[in-house]
């Protein structure tokens, strides 16, 4: 589903990633662990094209995307889940999801969607029009989820969606990304919180400092107490 | 009564005219972090079209107005493709003094291509008259002012809150990163924008017109000052903020002219910076405003 082929990212003098190649299958979930400002989140920004990586190559479906831009990356089938949630405060719970579905043409699909994520989240239902800057965080990253969901997309990628929520908040998003995996969605998950991403990961790729240290099954890395204090702690 | 009446609408008409270009400058302001001072000189082109459509045989007034927006609209456009979008990314002072830059040239072409002096256009006067109310005479060029204003904010109010752009360029006034990742072409939310911007500044120009009689090269400029600053009183970015700007500019600059004796007409301006300071003093982010808030990491 998706490649990264050696993939460098600069800011200035500033590298944040270094050489950085990953690939994710269909219908797999993929883990991506470390520690804070070990280059995660470039990397996601590099993939959804928001960054300009300084070189390397990310493959789509066989399709190369490195120059493509962001908004043609999602129409391409990937959609990211910024880390913060970055919901649109100012609008509405159902104006953030009809937004997340802008890239489609068939109303009748989207309404069906809005639908069934209201069902899965009452909470979003009971406030559909209210402004989305008044939900708790836990709601947000809910709300943030489905509205990526929305344009239907083939992968998608999750930045830190523990970032900032309760630990039971933390263990119901999980579980949803469970459910997801289940369903058949390609999904790559950025994290801090190992123990959480580690549930229903496939395979892993621990990076600090910009560079990839270990990749393999999740159980490996569990063991592996040296690697999984070093690099993420906890 | 008469009197009350006539400069209730006075205040009304100039606080509409105000309110449609103070929009304009916000619309684009809400999402590109532009002060687009070039805003007048899109009135420009709007007017000098209408000027050259009737000197080469134009007569129709409803197709003077339909081309007075067009053209106002194409211009935003084609000033956003030629000069913002090559420095969109850059700083901000560089889109205000690249700004800067288009009106002065813009301003010339005008007084190179046709001439420094006035035009007369009179096309639209018809649009100016009488209309009498049983003992009432009221300036027909005012109330539809205010009815045309009134209209075009209504529209302007139901296309950002119905339609994807619309809401897109709601989203992009807080968050442009994030509308991109909607899979929403940064480019077409972009267009839209000056789009808009761009009709409101025609609908203002066709007003302009049709009151003056005449164009000149700088006929936009002072009124995008005023513009600014009903857009500060409002709220720099806040589109509601603009509109209730530019009516309370109206209100305070006529209210002046009536509470002033006839020899201190001249302090009217003045007084009304220092209201407008005094306000602000109270009130930094203006009326409607908000102070930004920035997440713990942008994008």
């Amino acid at each position: 589903m998706l490649t990264v082929d050696n993939l460098v990212v600069r800011y200035g003098a500033v590298t944040a990633v270094r050489d950085l190649s990953l690939k994710v299958g269909r219908g797999e979930l993929v883990a991506l662990l470390g520690p804070n400002g070990a280059g995660k989140s470039s990397t996601i920004n590099a993939l959804t094209g928001l960054v300009t990586p300084a070189s390397g190559r990310i493959v789509l479906d066989g399709q190369d995307i490195s120059r493509v831009r962001t908004e043609d990356r999602i129409r391409a089938g990937l959609t990211s889940t910024p880390e913060g949630r970055h919901i649109f405060a100012n609008l509405t719970v159902g104006e953030n999801l009809r937004l997340g579905a802008a890239t489609r043409r068939d109303p009748k699909g989207v309404r069906q969607d809005i639908e069934r994520f209201l069902a899965l989240f009452p909470v979003l239902s009971e406030r559909y029009g209210q402004a989305a800057g008044t939900l708790s965080g836990g709601e947000q990253q809910m709300l943030a989820i489905a509205r990526s969901l929305m344009s239907r997309p083939k992968l998608l990628l999750l930045d830190e969606p523990s970032l900032g929520l309760a630990p039971k908040i933390v263990v119901q998003i999980f579980d949803f990304i469970g459910e997801l995996k289940a369903e058949g969605l390609t999904l790559l998950v950025v994290e801090q919180n190992a123990k959480q991403a580690l549930r229903f990961a496939d395979r892993v790729y621990v990076v600090s400092a910009g560079t990839l240290r270990h990749s393999g099954p999740p159980a490996g890395l569990a063991d592996e107490h040296g690697l999984f204090n070093l690099y993420i702690g906890g | 009564m008469d009197y009350a009446l006539q400069q209730l609408l006075n205040a009304l008409a100039f606080g509409a005219e105000y309110s449609l270009v103070a929009l304009g400058l916000a619309v684009v302001f809400s999402i590109m972090g532009l002060v687009n001072f070039a805003h007048g000189e899109i009135i420009g082109v709007s007017a000098y079209s209408v000027f050259l459509a009737a000197a080469l045989g134009l007569t129709s007034p409803i197709v003077a107005v339909l081309l007075a927006v067009a053209a106002a609209a194409l211009a935003a456009i084609a000033f956003e493709r030629v000069a913002f979008r090559p420095v969109r990314y850059a700083p901000t002072t560089t889109g205000l003094l690249t700004a800067f830059g288009v009106s002065i040239v813009v301003q010339n072409l005008f007084m190179l291509l046709i001439s420094p002096k006035p035009q007369s256009v009179s096309i639209l006067n018809g649009l100016n008259q009488m209309w009498f109310f049983g003992p009432f005479a009221v300036s027909s060029l005012q109330v539809m002012e205010l009815v045309v204003s009134g209209l075009t904010i209504l529209a302007l109010v139901l296309f950002l809150n119905r339609s994807t752009l619309g809401l897109a360029i709601r989203a992009a006034s807080r968050d442009f990163a994030t509308v991109r990742l909607m899979g929403i072409r940064a480019n077409r939310v972009i267009a839209t924008a000056f789009a808009i911007s761009g009709a409101l500044a025609g609908i203002a120009a066709v007003f302009i017109i049709a009151r003056r009689g005449s164009v000149s090269p700088d006929l936009g400029f002072s009124l995008v000052l005023k513009a600014f600053v009903a857009c500060v009183i409002g709220g720099f970015g806040s589109l509601a903020g603009a509109a209730a700007g530019g009516m309370l500019l109206g209100f305070i600059e006529v209210g002046l002219l009536v509470a002033l004796p006839q020899e201190y007409g001249g302090f009217k301006d003045a007084l009304t910076y220092v209201i407008i300071v005094a306000l602000l003093v109270y009130r930094p982010e203006g009326l409607l405003g908000q102070r930004v808030e920035l997440g713990d990491k942008e994008i």
